[in-house]
């Protein structure tokens, strides 16, 4: 750990005070949040929203590790088994994962990291949390009604013929909520093209404002094709008109067809954003510019580009013809370069940095691990043969968790510990931090790679009951899962903690570079007392002064 | 470019712009982009309608005579109307001619109302000819094809002509009250982009409705017309491939 930074941060935070105003208490009262156009207050709106899905889709979680503690079913019956796992996905993908970091950190950063008051639209950002909102409410509805058990992908006939449970009531929810993720989408295009400040180029930006533009266009492009697909399974539910069961005239292949159009580019929605905070947390942790910016920007455009056409491989086993599946299969296999670049890119930043081990770093480091393992099977199940061994099976599980939960999640927790200062003006005790982080790395594992294994061996995914074969894996994972629910609940204490109690953290408590630490923390309501002028190229650190500085105090390194 | 009010605050400017400039070129972006959004919106039933067509070309034929090209084509006309006025008007607010583009925008409304007035007596016609998909009334004998595969169809009909119709329904309230704006002296020639905003929206509204009159009411047309049945091929290749 470097001693020189912790230094200098803890001088800083030892003589910084508590800005006198700011955009929390620039105005009172419940109305002024309910109504507020602050792209920051919208933000801690998300927050809280956004945390307390997350709760309850962990809950969820929870329920289902219970379940397949033992191999027989004997506390959860079937059809509460499927309601639990269409819970659970429903919540963390629509109303966690999506909005997640976009509406949260995105929201609170990009104008400040562009140097603009206020998004393009702030109005439009207001009413993306109220859709957020009422989608969130509809789909709550729907779970306490009864639930639903057609998995978080609406597969009809699951979802249509067969299905007794209050499917048009979530559809709705995920439709609405999906206008809020266009909105957002919409309004982070806007600013980054418009609003940027004098001196602010394209080439300057942050890497975590080209991550979001790429994510953006991703929203843009595939949700509205999710919207109106759900729209027609909704009309066929309520009509009877066979669009997608094939047993009055529909093609249930095109709903997957237009399904995963959307849900596949949907996973770099969630990975994208915690692919821009992994490229702050690096730099400003390892003190050195991310090494190959432009191929790191271009490759956040390259993902979303090429992911919008590798739908297909989910649907290696549903009939699309081999051809359709070759080169679904090859154009599956591209999405693998630019995700290298990224994470080549992170390693030779870190590399010969002058890297210390604050709790932002320890996300990215374990981010960095579990998203190369998560990427690398994926190149597994992008493999068509090998597809249709691993397909439906816990291998599959594994490894969209390892990149959901190791990459999106450890992204979320990394610039929830990064941007937490910035957002509270105060900082959260550093130890319990680390501790958290640790317990979370450990936790996440435990619980998932014995997911790898048991599903290579063929354990199926959505089943209630399981081989005794298998019994040994899912222990481990269960047991694994409590660990990670202990790691994810402490945050939530020292937080609070801190909120009231923190040290203030002055405008820069990570000596990290941007716009958006030259603000005092929290920021006013527009940000800046006048437009900012940035003469700066992004991550424009000094490693050799941050060695001569650690010499200093260490002495030589070599 | 009128000079005189370009310091202190220019009317229309939003606090968190730096200039009109800036804010109408965020709106025109913004608009675009939105529109966009839209065509994958309707991009996703077109899809679903391409895959029917090529699945029951027969039904989709016979499915296609109950619709009136004529009533359609109509249509189509007052519609290209209504998008010409709708430039004039835009073009009026640029040239500060307030009058002029406030008849202009009510000239727009009336066109897109009877747009939806014509669209009315085609429901109704649907309606009165038992042709309502999902209910249990639906009878279609024409042709000897599978009932059950024509009411796909007319869904079809009803989804994308209906999503269509709400979004003139928009349009036509958006323009009433551009107009209202634009007679209480609320835009300059420096700031109008609120009726250029609403000209974007009131043309890409038009262009769609441009792509579903063939679609849906013109199918024996395009048979009878030589092109067809390539089409249909190069379609059922790629639905094969597909799945």
């Amino acid at each position: 750990m470097s001693g020189t930074t912790t230094a200098t941060q803890t001088a800083t935070a030892s003589t910084a005070t508590m800005p006198a105003k700011h955009f929390m208490n620039a105005k009172y009262g419940l109305k002024s949040w309910l109504l507020t156009r602050d792209h920051k207050r919208i933000a801690v709106l998300y927050l809280i929203t956004v945390t307390a899905m997350f709760a309850l889709g962990g809950i969820y979680a929870a329920l289902i590790r219970l379940e397949l503690l033992t191999p027989g079913g004997d506390f959860l019956s079937a059809d509460a088994y499927n309601k639990a796992f269409s819970a659970h996905g429903i919540i963390m993908v629509f109303f966690f994962l999506l909005p997640s970091i976009p509406a949260i950190f995105g929201n609170f950063l990009i104008p400040i990291q562009v140097g603009a008051k206020d998004l393009a639209f702030p109005r439009i950002n207001l009413l993306s949390w109220y859709l957020y909102v009422i989608g969130a409410a509809l789909a709550l509805i729907a779970i306490v009604a009864g639930g639903v058990d057609t998995g978080w992908t609406f597969y009809p006939p699951y979802s249509s013929q067969y299905s007794q449970s209050h499917v048009l009531l979530a559809g709705l929810g995920v439709f609405i909520a999906g206008f809020s993720s266009i909105l957002t989408g919409l309004n982070f295009v806007v600013t980054i093209h418009k609003m940027r400040a004098p001196g602010m180029t394209w080439f300057r930006l942050p890497l975590f404002v080209w991550a979001h533009y790429a994510t953006s266009l991703i929203m843009l492009l595939g949700t509205p094709v999710v919207a109106i697909t759900i729209l027609l399974l909704a009309v066929e539910r309520v009509f009877g008109v066979g669009i997608f069961d094939p047993a009055i005239g529909g093609d249930p292949v095109l709903f997957q067809h237009l399904f995963w159009f959307y849900s596949h580019p949907a996973v770099y929605i969630m990975i994208l954003p915690a692919m821009g905070v992994q490229s702050e947390l690096v730099a400003a942790f390892a003190r050195r510019r991310v090494f190959g910016y432009s191929f790191v920007a271009f490759s956040s455009l390259a993902i979303a580009i090429i992911g919008f056409v590798v739908w297909g491989h989910h649907m290696f086993v549903s009939g699309q013809s081999m051809y359709a599946g070759l080169v679904f299969s090859i154009l599956t296999m591209l999405v693998a370069i630019p995700s290298a670049v990224k994470a080549f890119n992170w390693a030779m930043t870190m590399y010969k940095g002058s890297i210390s081990y604050e709790t932002p770093m320890l996300y990215a480091i374990g981010f960095l691990g579990l998203f190369v393992i998560g990427g690398l099977t994926g190149l597994f199940l992008g493999a068509m043969g090998l597809d249709i061994h691993l397909h439906d099976t816990y291998f599959v599980v594994a490894h969209f968790h390892y990149i959901m939960v190791g990459g999106a999640v450890m992204g979320f927790m990394g610039a929830l510990h990064f941007y937490w200062p910035k957002i509270s003006g105060r900082m959260y005790p550093d130890a319990w931090g680390r501790l958290s982080a640790l317990i979370i790395f450990i936790g996440f594992n435990l619980t998932f790679f014995p997911q790898f294994i048991a599903g290579y061996l063929g354990m199926p995914r959505r089943y209630y009951m399981y081989d005794t074969d298998f019994h040994f894996w899912n222990l481990m994972s269960s047991a694994g899962a409590s660990v990670l629910a202990v790691g994810y609940i402490m945050p939530l204490f020292y937080m609070a903690w801190s909120w009231i109690y923190g040290k203030p953290a002055g405008p820069n408590p990570w000596n990290a570079k941007g716009l958006e630490w030259t603000t005092q923390s929290p920021p006013t309501t527009f940000n800046f007392d006048e437009t900012p002028i940035w003469n700066e190229e992004a991550y424009d650190y000094d490693p050799e002064e941050s060695e001569a500085e650690y010499e200093k105090e260490f002495g030589t390194i070599n | 470019m009128s000079e005189s009010h370009t310091h202190s605050h220019p009317q229309g400017l939003v606090h968190h712009f730096d200039d009109l400039k800036q804010q109408n070129e965020a709106a025109t972006l913004g608009m675009w982009s939105f529109l966009i959004t839209e065509i994958l919106f309707f991009g996703g039933l077109i899809t679903a309608y391409i895959v029917f067509r090529g699945l029951y070309p027969e039904v989709f034929l016979h499915a296609s005579h109950t619709l009136d090209w004529r009533l359609g084509g109509v249509n189509t006309l007052v519609l290209l109307c209504s998008s010409l006025t709708m430039a004039f008007a835009v073009h009026a607010s640029h040239e500060g001619k307030r009058d002029l583009a406030f008849w202009y925008l009510i000239l727009t409304i009336l066109f897109g109302t009877v747009f939806l007035v014509v669209k009315y007596f085609e429901y109704k016609s649907k309606v009165d000819h038992h042709l309502i998909p999902g209910t249990a009334s639906f009878t279609f004998t024409e042709g000897g094809v599978d009932a059950g595969k024509a009411q796909i169809f007319f869904f079809l009909y009803f989804a994308m002509t209906g999503v269509h119709a709400l979004h003139m329904v928009v349009g036509v309230c958006l323009v009433g009250w551009i107009a209202r704006n634009v007679k209480k002296e609320m835009y300059t020639t420096d700031y109008y982009s609120p009726v250029e905003m609403t000209g974007l929206y009131w043309h890409f509204v038009d262009i769609v409705w441009i792509f579903l009159y063939p679609l849906l009411y013109l199918i024996d047309l395009t048979k009878t017309g030589g092109g067809g049945d390539h089409a249909m091929v190069n379609v059922k290749s790629l639905m094969k491939f597909f799945g």
